[in-house]
């Protein structure tokens, strides 16, 4: 079983938090600092597993860790799963490794983002945990096929745009008009004033 | 209207996206929680508006906030709502919302049964992905309960899709809702055999983590699983499978025959290092699960060895580790194999990463020999010099003390050189070891009488040094060595080449920094110091030189008088005295040296730590009981700290001049009780009788035994005990003797006379201990130190076991199987965590299935006895073995098939602690009520765990006339605290109608509930059964009066308890305690527990030999453990409770019952 999925970046600045198990929200906080100070500690050059942390598991839970760029892929894992599949799992660098299996969560993450980059990952969080989804259920490997999960994934996201995704249109034209032209300060003024205003008019109706 | 519109879409624009909210958060590096709350606030606005595209909107920056660390649970019902959206966009966003922060303890939880049964059987095939993969995250028993079946409907579905999401997630039901696995099985085995690789690999994923909990109930799966490891071309599912089938093999050793040649010919053959690596794993734990069994499998150890090999080789440092790894687990069962590969391990040792070096010296443990030994430990000790962190330095100190020490100093050749790699070791600064170097030090230069004049020059140098002083500030620095320094320079001072130099280095105001216990030692071993040069000096004829000394002494030891450590204070007030004395007398030119020497005549050995619990009691003795009501409180002191145990050590023998003839002996025995009673370390710095036999030969050894055993009596001058004393000690000695002569006869004819320092004196009686350890210096080390340990090991025979401290060894040994067992357990947690309240919350449906998994996991607890039983003390051995041998064979014998019944017979003994064989005498729970000549009542009252504060009490009534017995009606006068449950619109004085009649002779149950307020007191209720009795001759209205006695034993529920919950609780320290103890009980344990367990309620949690814990929960949920403990005739019971009232209460009731056996 996989007991939780942490990507956090070279600050420690979580990117994805995904636990199996049930943890207080201070508690998953608490885990991802610690981990992150764990992984931190590391060579670039060493191995890539840990003996687990305090605060999941205990003696049968490892961390299995990769490095990318700018961010730390972190899986913690029971006894059951094999070190070197999870490894594969999240992405193999080293030729040695001929597991025949594909090298699943980053390189999806490649297909699906083009390349991936930290800020990919910060603005769509949801669509990684959407990726991660098909990768991993509940804590079980569901799939290790690329180009199925990439199939799935485009299935659903064509499903999405069919159904005019998330903001209809006018919101996104605002949205646009607001990233370009308008300064930080009078979009919050602007909001401000009609939160003010709008309950006023709503009393005359 | 319009307005509300236009407001509506003004709103929307502005509203922000999530990638709005983190550009947001991110350019507010500064005030980022007032942002966030800021957002929140407005995300809660969006919450409130109609609109399905604002609530997503909001609930998605809400699952970014969730992983920033703000609870987002306060918006669970906008969760749901968003998740019910028609549309994949929004609903996909509600399930992750809902994936991500639900649990078990969300209340709105149950709402979402519908919805999801909805989405599950959705035309659009991701409708129903989403569902699922939402579902796995946040399934609670009551959802599983409620959708197990729709999911199960779903393995069978035409989209492969669907059908792996729905194989995968029955994991998480099974859990949460074990009664479907049963149910479920058979389909998902079906899945095995899937076309579509995803669905297969998802069935083989379910069934292994579900057979790693539960090995035992998967082994008739083991033909299918070895059919698809050689179908199937999925690296990912044949890993699985492989690893299944590592937890498999210890169960059934022929599998593991079978498994070795598919294991080689994929190891061969596969390119992909994970899969090799898991093959080679899997084929280990054939091997050790076959290693009595097979003796042709050396070839393919030798090829796991040679794979090995390759991954250690590689450049990658994930397959080195794990390839360190893998080579651990040989190394246990086949040292040999792994030892050629000595080279590669030593290389691991120069490697850049830790976590490989750290693996690598796990393995060095197993390489020495005695060759090698001083060359690997030079190399690590370039490793120390090396090291920069702080924990790899002070780990591989660890690793070099425990190689070179390990069963008993075996591959030392040279001792000289094991004392100065010690003192190089000295030179850590900021270790946290430092103990562990001076434990060695003192243990290699007590026990091996040669090297003590080396050991003395370096010690002495050691003081002389500065560097150790400076570290002194930390606790258990290195500073602790001069501890050990002190007391060798001390105690062995006759080899010091300088002693007055010495001892000036140990008087250096700079000694009073150091730790309060070292400082001690230093005062002590001055002492003995100061004696050796004043004999000295005196032989010499030097008195001005004598007297310089102690002028010395006399300016330095203040110091140490007003030092703030009262050990130090008191020993150097004392001193400082003495040698003040002294002084007067060389003023007066008396000769003092031989006096002060006799202080610390005499010569210490070292005893085992074990050795003072090994002196056997004589025969009617009994120690527990007080000869003399005690008076003063000298045992209160016997858990004296053993680090100053070897200087109190010799205080005693001062007293003993050589030779003694009986008459002196006697007025010394009055004497020395005397002085014995105000000598609070006496009883445990004696060492054991016969330690000291060998080195004091003559008649005076016998005195000092005398002493041994007749001050923790405190017998004053009884003769008996003395004489019992001397009996046994030349018992004893005779025997010690014998064994001796035996013994080295051996060894000679084994050595052929290579021994060199067969030096010592004679062959006779000193010949002990020692004698070997300084055998051990000689370069060629006797090959039978290790018979002789285990020599030691004999049951029969106690007195050999003091010589040799076999800790180490033995630690690793019992350490392996608890630690495995405890993983197991751990790994159990998710039902395991309170088994009480689980079995509270199982309504009646599940209670079948429920038992069926508790029988599982007794069988485990039984294990885990059984192991544990194992290293326990030795006098029982034989007996338990036997037991444990039967046992095992009874579980081993079993075909997989009957385990149902195995369970059932396992589980007995432990869970109601009922009688193994013992038959126990026919009891009825029910006792009488009333009677009288019309009918007679008894009653049983139980309560339930499922209705709280609940008790239902249960009348038999018996028609003992002729008449017909009709319209019985009872009446119970409640009480503040009890009250009877009465059909509702019923007052408080109506009775309850008894819902039959009864025919002469016949006799029917009546079942009457009582609600109860608290149940930490018992209490009787008044009450009246009123009744027609009819006859031929007519009829006439009767009633009975009764007292209704409830105790507070019937408000316990027997519930099971496994020992680590019970421990837990124990050790949550919310319990209050008390304890009664009844005497004259002459019932057997075995009854005496079914006894409590039948009246009281209780249920065994552990037995052992005739001590019992046990566990019982009233109806309110209070906690009640016992441990009872059986002695002659009596039994005490210590009871602990969370209510302190209703525990002394209990231990009332059972105080009367007991008291009635």
């Amino acid at each position: 079983m996989i007991q939780a999925i942490l990507v956090f970046n070279n600050h420690g600045k979580p990117r994805l938090v995904r636990f199996y198990q049930r943890f207080p929200e201070e508690i998953q906080q608490q885990i991802v600092r610690e981990t992150f100070h764990l992984v931190l500690k590391r060579d670039d050059n060493i191995c890539n597993f840990l003996e687990g942390g305090s605060l999941i598991g205990g003696s049968d839970y490892k961390l299995i860790y990769r490095h990318y760029a700018t961010l730390y892929f972190v899986f913690c894992v029971d006894s059951s799963e094999s070190e070197l599949g999870i490894l594969d799992l999240i992405q193999v660098h080293l030729p040695v490794v001929f597991f025949t299996a594909p090298k699943v969560f980053v390189e999806t993450l490649d297909k699906c983002f083009e390349n991936v980059c930290e800020l990919d990952l910060i603005f769509h969080m949801d669509k990684v945990h959407y990726i991660l989804q098909e990768v991993v259920m509940g804590g079980m490997v569901l799939e290790t096929n690329m180009n199925e999960i990439v199939a799935q994934i485009e299935a659903q996201n064509r499903l999405e745009k069919s159904e005019g995704g998330l903001s209809a249109a006018p919101a996104r034209a605002v949205s646009a008009v607001k990233n370009i032209n308008l300064p930080e300060i009078p979009r919050n003024i602007n909001i401000g004033d009609l939160n003010i205003k709008v309950p006023n008019l709503s009393q005359f109706v | 209207m319009a307005l509300k519109m236009v407001k509506g879409s003004i709103d929307r624009m502005f509203d922000k996206n999530l990638q709005d909210l983190v550009r947001g958060i991110r350019n507010h590096k500064e005030d980022e929680a007032k942002y966030i709350s800021q957002c929140i606030d407005e995300i809660k606005q969006e919450l409130k508006q109609d609109n399905i595209a604002v609530k997503a909107n909001a609930v998605c920056k809400l699952t970014y906030l969730q992983m920033l660390g703000y609870d987002i649970s306060w918006a669970a019902f906008n969760i749901i709502e968003v998740m019910s959206a028609s549309k994949f966009t929004f609903k996909r966003i509600g399930y992750l919302a809902a994936s991500q922060s639900f649990h078990e303890g969300t209340d709105v939880i149950m709402l979402t049964t519908n919805q999801i049964r909805k989405d599950l059987s959705s035309p659009s095939q991701y409708d129903t992905g989403v569902a699922l993969t939402g579902l796995s995250c946040f399934v609670t028993p009551d959802l599983a309960r409620d959708l197990a079946n729709d999911i199960m409907t779903l393995m069978s579905h035409t989209k492969p899709y669907i059908r792996k999401k729905a194989v995968l997630i029955m994991y998480k039901v099974f859990l949460k809702y074990p009664e479907s696995l049963r149910p479920a099985f058979p389909r998902l085995k079906e899945k095995l055999e899937d076309p579509d690789p995803g669905v297969q690999s998802a069935a083989v994923n379910v069934i292994c983590e579900l057979a790693r909990r539960n090995p035992k109930n998967y082994l008739s799966l083991a033909p299918l699983f070895f059919k698809l490891m050689t179908s199937s071309t999925n690296n990912w599912v044949l890993i699985k499978i492989i690893k299944l089938f590592g937890a498999l093999t210890p169960l059934e050793p022929r599998l593991g025959k079978k498994l070795i040649e598919p294991l080689t010919n994929l190891i061969h053959s596969t390119s992909a290092m994970s899969l090799l690596y898991e093959c080679v794993n899997t084929v280990i734990a054939v091997l050790i699960s076959l290693s009595s069994g097979m003796p042709n499998h050396s070839a393919s150890i030798q090829l796991c060895v040679q794979k090995l090999r390759i991954l250690i080789e590689d450049s990658d440092q994930n397959l080195k580790y794990l390839g360190l790894l893998a080579m651990s687990k040989i190394l246990k069962t086949h040292p040999k194999s792994v030892q050629s590969h000595k080279d590669l391990i030593l290389q691991c040792l120069d490697d850049k990463d830790e976590s490989i070096r750290l693996r690598a010296l796990d393995l060095l443990y197993g390489m020495v020999s005695k060759k090698n030994l001083m060359e690997i430990v030079k190399k690590l000790m370039t490793h120390v010099d090396k090291a920069e962190g702080t924990t790899y330095r002070d780990e591989l100190l660890t690793k070099i003390i425990d190689i070179c020490s390990q069963s008993n100093y075996q591959y030392i050749t040279n001792f000289e050189w094991y004392i100065s790699i010690l003192v190089e070791l000295t030179r850590l600064e900021g270790t946290r070891h430092g103990h562990l170097i001076a434990a060695q030090m003192l243990d290699v230069a007590i026990r091996v009488k040669a090297i003590r004049k080396f050991a003395v020059s370096q010690m002495s140098s050691l003081l002389d040094s500065a560097h150790l002083l400076a570290s002194s500030t930390q606790r258990n620095g290195i500073c602790e060595v001069l501890y050990a320094a002190a007391w060798i320079c001390g105690e062995f001072s006759e080899h010091l080449q300088e002693p007055h130099h010495t001892l000036e280095a140990m008087l250096r105001p700079k000694v009073t920094t150091l730790p309060g216990h070292i400082q001690a030692v230093y005062v002590q071993n001055v002492v003995k110091l100061y004696a050796s040069i004043l004999q000295q000096k005196e032989q010499a004829g030097e008195a001005e030189g004598a007297q310089a000394v102690t002028q010395l002494m006399v300016d330095r030891l203040p110091q140490f008088v007003q030092s703030a450590d009262l050990e130090v204070q008191e020993r150097a007030s004392c001193i400082l005295q003495l040698v003040k004395h002294i002084q007067k007398l060389q003023a007066k030119d008396v000769p003092v040296a031989e006096e002060v020497s006799a202080l610390f005549a005499g010569e210490l050995n070292p005893v085992a730590p074990k050795a003072q619990k090994k002196v056997p009691v004589p025969e009617g003795l009994d120690l527990d009981a007080w000869i003399n009501e005690p008076l003063s409180d000298s045992e209160s002191e016997d858990e004296r700290p053993r680090a100053v145990f070897h200087e109190e050590e010799q205080r005693r023998p001062k007293h003993r001049p050589s030779e003694a003839d009986e008459e002196e002996l006697a007025r010394r025995r009055e004497a020395r009780k005397q002085e014995q009673a105000n000598n609070p370390f006496y009883i445990k710095s004696s060492p054991s009788p016969q330690k000291r036999y060998q080195d004091t030969p003559g008649v005076e050894h016998i005195p000092v035994v005398q002493i041994d055993l007749s001050v923790p009596l405190k017998v004053p001058g009884l003769p008996m005990s003395d004489q019992y004393v001397k009996l046994e000690e030349e018992r004893r000695h005779q025997q010690k003797l014998e064994k001796d002569k035996r013994r080295k006869k051996r060894k000679e004819k084994e050595k052929k006379g290579k021994r060199r320092h067969g030096s010592l004196p004679t062959e006779s009686d000193e010949d002990i201990a020692p004698a070997q350890q300084v055998d051990i210096v000689t370069e060629e080390m006797p090959e039978n130190a290790l018979p002789s340990d285990e020599d030691d090991k004999d049951p029969n025979d106690p007195y050999r076991a003091l010589d040799i401290d076999l800790d180490k060894p033995l630690a690793d040994s019992e350490k392996l199987p608890i630690q495995k067992h405890r993983n197991a357990e751990t790994s159990k947690s998710p039902e395991k965590e309170d088994v009480p309240v689980a079995e509270k919350k199982s309504k009646k449906p599940k209670k079948k299935e429920k038992k069926h998994k508790e029988k599982g996991r007794d069988k485990e607890k039984k294990k885990e006895k059984e192991k544990k039983k194992s290293p326990k003390p030795r006098k029982k051995k034989h007996k338990k073995e036997k037991e444990e041998r039967t046992k095992g064979k009874k579980s081993k014998k079993q075909p997989p098939g009957s385990e149902e019944a195995a369970g059932e017979a396992a589980r007995e003994p432990v869970q109601n602690g009922a009688p193994e064989e013992e038959p126990l005498p026919p009891e009825s729970s029910y006792s009488l009520l009333a009677e009288n000549s019309y009918i007679k009542m008894t009653c049983d009252v139980r309560g339930s765990l499922q209705e709280d504060s609940q008790v239902t009490v249960a009348i038999v009534l018996e028609n003992r006339s002729n008449s017909v017995l009709k319209g019985m009606e009872l009446s119970v006068l409640d009480s503040l605290n009890a009250r009877m449950a009465r059909p509702q619109g019923s007052s408080v004085h109506d009775g309850v109608p008894v819902p039959f009649q009864l025919p002469p002779g016949v006799s029917n149950e009546a079942q009457f509930v009582f609600t109860i307020q608290s149940v930490v007191t018992a209490q009787k209720l008044k009450g009246t059964l009123s009744f027609i009795a009819k006859n031929d001759e007519g009829a006439t209205q009767e009633k009975l009066d009764f007292r209704l006695h409830f105790s507070c034993s019937s408000y316990l529920v027997t519930t099971p308890c496994y020992s680590d919950a019970f421990a837990k609780l124990l050790e949550s320290g919310d319990l209050s305690m008390s304890s009664v103890k009844v005497d004259g009980i002459q019932l057997s344990f075995q009854n005496l527990l079914a006894k409590i367990c039948f009246h009281h309620h209780f249920s065994v949690v552990e037995r052992v030999d005739s001590c019992a814990s046990m566990y019982s929960r009233s109806i309110q949920g209070h906690h009640v453990c016992l441990l009872v403990k059986k002695g002659e005739n009596s039994v005490s019971v210590d009871g602990k409770c969370s209510d302190p009232t209703l525990l002394s209460n209990l231990l009332e009731e059972m105080k009367a019952t007991l008291a009635k056996c």
